[in-house]
């Protein structure tokens, strides 16, 4: 997708995870380079005791036209991005539809207290058949190799725009990375936002 | 966190609905802010605090929000526009000073309250409707429907403030706070204010304008109702009230605030513009009685889509009643008729539901191959519980406390209060907290049951508070039970932040809310000076948390305090201070399920750090979440987690 093209009006994307994990970060982000490029946006991240270890989720609503609720409506996801397998596969029960996009880090966060978690592999079958696509970005894994689970966001992030279903590119996010890490901290999120770029498109 | 004071009218920006809240203020030129920290309302104090000086506005963290209240009221009387903000709770509290407040009217400058509630409870233990408030007390209210409309709305109702003289109120919802959304900017007014004068003379013909008391009340109760009748007027015209859809609309929807975009999408989506009308109310008290009728009367049907109370269909149905015959044939919908519930946050699908049933069709978003594979998906999802953070020092003071109730051997218990240790009630406290309420209710309750032992009570009796709890409402407590003597164990679980809420400072900290130096109001000298004694542990050294916990419990007299001193592990991360320790699990020691500890460490203690490796079946480090505390090398009991001192 080019920049100022939407496949349909409202494009419902949704990142879900893990409270910690850092959608809030990536919500902002996408929201911001949308805003830049023209867009109504409308950016809803879960808030509250949730933050705290439970599952999260930010909806984005992009529009040409006018401001839409926050919230996505059931079954109307058209792109999901899943910062843990367990956590994407429950957006897709309720948000899912034949046609949703699915992009998964595909490292689990263990739910703590002793609660079990499922099959990684089950998992991952299921998101592939609720999904029209799926593709795997080991972001959390690269982001260790650079040093730090920090980086996991913005190596989905650059995964994000290599995917080619939002309408932006790595020009949109420019300046925001610039602003966002300023001095010495700018080099190694532009290495982990080329990290996903690299990694989807060999996914 | 946007810079809201950047001055360009007509540009757009990404704003969260409380930055809206601030910059509609700076618009409006308020001059004074101040607030308690209490989501889903906490950004709007950091946001206006951060351009302070450029925009030379005063900008404080009150210790709580009946002060905060009073603090803007002070500016309003000597004529400077005043902002208050507050989640629902914080209302309660700056509820006393406000029912007085109605009486005497503000000064002359307009003064502002922005609450914001919680459908749904995502930042709160409670669900409470606050709009109740402005009809109980007679004051004017609006309910904004976007960031954009918030920031509007802001503005607006300093004027109505001035023009009816009245303390207005303008509540959001945590949906509306906390979007971020496209935001139309509007002039700034210039930094220079009106020079404060507090009026010294007593104008007979102007009492509200000159003189501040608030009795003798029939001067003053009266003129409050005249002045409600003023604002419904301004009320009737309007433009936050909208109507959109057809002159005779087969249904009617009256709806306010954040449902207003859920019943626009909800019609939209089910195509029925043709039939449903929705008039939208952003005055929402006093009634804008004359524009509700004229829309009673262009149906027959009428749905209300209004979060928990039915405030408004209440209203409207009393002036329905009001206007009895001609509202005769009228059947009315929302939470009374059962189609929408008194609670819960609302959403677009809850109104498409009701739409459906009352008009008579059939929504299905999904087929049902695909609604089957959902249901097949849901049954591999688990439960994900909320947890504390890796590294939190009060999943230590947790255990540290139940170990030594335990060793005790009497039931202890613990009265517990609001912030992050509230998580204490369930696991992530080891459900060690057994009573929570109000901000300083912990320690209140403590007092009474530390006062029963005439009556054969014996059980030890704890509270807990966080440090800026404390400062809020816990004082009056402790002094309660310092002065009667009541014999409870007061943990103060000081980790030198609000962390809840985002880590403002308070009054321990040192930092004002803009960030400048403050004076350090010592609450271990506090607590001495009312006559508690006073004790600091680290409750990462949980050997000697647990003894003086022990001991504190099995003393006699009044009130006894422990200052559980270990910074937040968010702050720590914040301020890049390195991990303590590299930890890892040695195999050869850990036995499992082998062990008899019952999985001790990922099962009872559950740091979301550690986890089962699902080869071995042992323990295991997440390297992605540890933070190297090594808290969790000192409760295994064969010593299989390991601590290195890392390398600094």
């Amino acid at each position: 997708m080019r920049p100022n093209k939407l496949k349909k009006d409202p494009y419902n994307v949704i990142i879900s995870g893990v409270g910690g994990q850092g959608n809030v970060l990536l919500s902002g982000f996408i929201g911001a380079a949308l805003l830049n490029e023209g867009f109504v946006v409308s950016v809803a991240d879960t808030f509250g005791v949730s933050q705290r270890g439970g599952s999260v989720s930010s909806h984005i609503k992009i529009s040409q036209r006018t401001l839409y609720s926050s919230v996505t409506l059931k079954g109307k996801a058209d792109v999901l991005i899943g910062m843990e397998p367990v956590e994407t596969l429950r957006t897709l029960v309720e948000f899912g539809n034949r046609n949703t996009i699915t992009i998964v880090n595909p490292r689990p966060v263990y739910p703590t207290g002793g609660v079990a978690y499922p099959d990684l592999n089950e998992v991952k079958r299921t998101i592939e058949k609720m999904s029209s696509q799926t593709k795997y970005v080991n972001a959390t894994e690269e982001a260790l190799k650079m040093g730090n689970p920090i980086y996991s966001n913005v190596i989905l992030l650059g995964a994000i725009v290599g995917a080619d279903i939002l309408p932006l590119n790595k020009e949109s996010f420019m300046p925001l990375l610039e602003e966002r890490f300023p001095g010495k901290m700018l080099d190694v999120n532009l290495r982990a936002f080329n990290k996903g770029m690299e990694l989807i498109a060999g996914a | 966190m946007a810079n809201i004071a950047v001055n360009r009218p007509g540009s757009t920006v990404l704003l969260m609905g409380n930055e809206a809240v601030a910059r509609g203020a700076l618009e409006a030129g308020v001059g004074v802010a101040a607030a308690y920290p209490g989501s889903p309302t906490s950004e709007v104090i950091p946001a206006l605090a951060e351009v302070a000086a450029e925009m030379n506005i005063y900008v404080e963290w009150s210790s709580n929000e009946k002060v905060a209240t009073e603090v803007a009221a002070g500016a309003s009387f000597a004529g400077i526009r005043s902002l208050g903000v507050m989640k629902q709770n914080g209302a309660n509290v700056a509820a006393d000073f406000i029912v007085n407040l109605n009486m005497t009217g503000i000064g002359s400058a307009g003064m502002v309250i922005f609450i914001s509630d919680d459908p749904g409870g995502g930042t709160s233990n409670n669900e409470q409707d606050s709009r109740t408030i402005a009809k109980w007390i007679d004051n004017p209210l609006m309910e904004p429907s976007s960031a954009q409309e918030a920031k509007e709305m802001i503005k607006w109702a300093f004027e109505v403030s001035e023009a009816v003289n009245l303390l207005t109120f303008v509540r959001g919802v945590g949906r509306i706070s906390y979007t971020r959304s496209n935001v139309v900017l509007g002039e700034l007014p210039g930094k220079a204010k009106p020079r404060p004068f507090f009026p010294e003379i007593w104008d007979m013909n102007n009492p509200g304008k000159s003189k501040f008391t608030s009795g003798p009340f029939p001067v003053f109760h009266k003129p409050l109702h005249e002045k409600l009748e003023k604002a419904r007027e301004i009320f009737e015209s309007s433009s936050f009230n909208q109507y959109m859809g057809p002159e005779k609309p087969d249904l009617l929807i009256i709806t306010c605030g954040a449902s207003t975009s859920y019943c626009i999408e909800g019609v939209d989506e089910l195509k029925m513009n043709e039939r449903v009308g929705i008039l939208k109310l952003g005055t929402t008290w006093p009634l804008p009685e004359k524009l509700v009728a004229r829309h009673l009367s262009s149906t027959r049907k009428v749905l209300f889509v209004e979060e928990m109370d039915p405030f408004v269909e209440r209203s409207v149905m009393e002036l329905a009643a009001g206007l009895l015959p001609a509202t005769a044939n009228l059947t009315f919908f929302g939470a009374r008729s059962g189609h929408l519930t008194p609670y819960n946050e609302l959403s677009t699908d809850i109104v498409i539901n009701a739409l459906a049933d009352i008009l008579g069709i059939t929504y299905q978003p999904r087929d049902s191959a695909y609604e089957d594979l959902a249901e097949e998906g849901a049954k591999l999802v688990p439960n994900r519980p909320i947890n504390m953070c890796p590294g939190c020092p009060h999943r230590a003071t947790y255990w540290a406390l139940k170990n030594a109730i335990q060793l005790d051997g009497r039931n202890g218990f613990l009265c517990g209060d609001i912030g992050c240790y509230s998580m204490g009630f369930a696991g992530p406290g080891f459900f060690q907290s057994r009573t929570m309420h109000a901000m300083g209710s912990g320690t209140g309750v403590a007092s009474g049951l530390g006062k029963l032992g005439r009556f054969g009570f014996d059980q030890p009796v704890l509270a807990m508070c966080g440090d800026s709890t404390f400062y809020h409402a816990v004082m009056p407590a402790l002094v309660n039970g310092v002065y009667n003597n009541s014999n409870f164990t007061l943990l103060i679980v000081d980790n030198s932040a609000t962390a809840m809420t985002g880590f403002q400072p308070h009054p321990g900290t040192g930092q004002l809310a803009t960030g400048e130096p403050a004076a350090i109001v010592d609450m271990e000298a506090v607590c001495r000076a009312m006559g508690a004694s006073v004790e600091i542990c680290d409750p990462f050294d949980l050997k000697k948390t647990t003894e003086t916990l022990l001991r504190k419990m099995q003393e006699d007299g009044g009130p006894k305090v422990v200052i559980m001193r270990h910074m937040c592990q968010l702050v720590k991360a914040k301020r890049k201070i390195p991990p303590a320790y590299k930890i890892h699990v040695d195999g050869s020691k850990c036995l499992a399920d082998n062990c008899g500890c019952n999985r001790l460490c990922t099962r009872l203690f559950a740091c979301p750090g550690l986890m089962v490796d699902n080869e071995t079946g042992k323990a295991a480090i997440d390297e992605a979440l540890c933070v190297g505390c090594g808290l969790c090398s000192d409760i295994c009991p064969v010593h299989a987690i390991v601590k290195e001192e890392a390398n600094r």
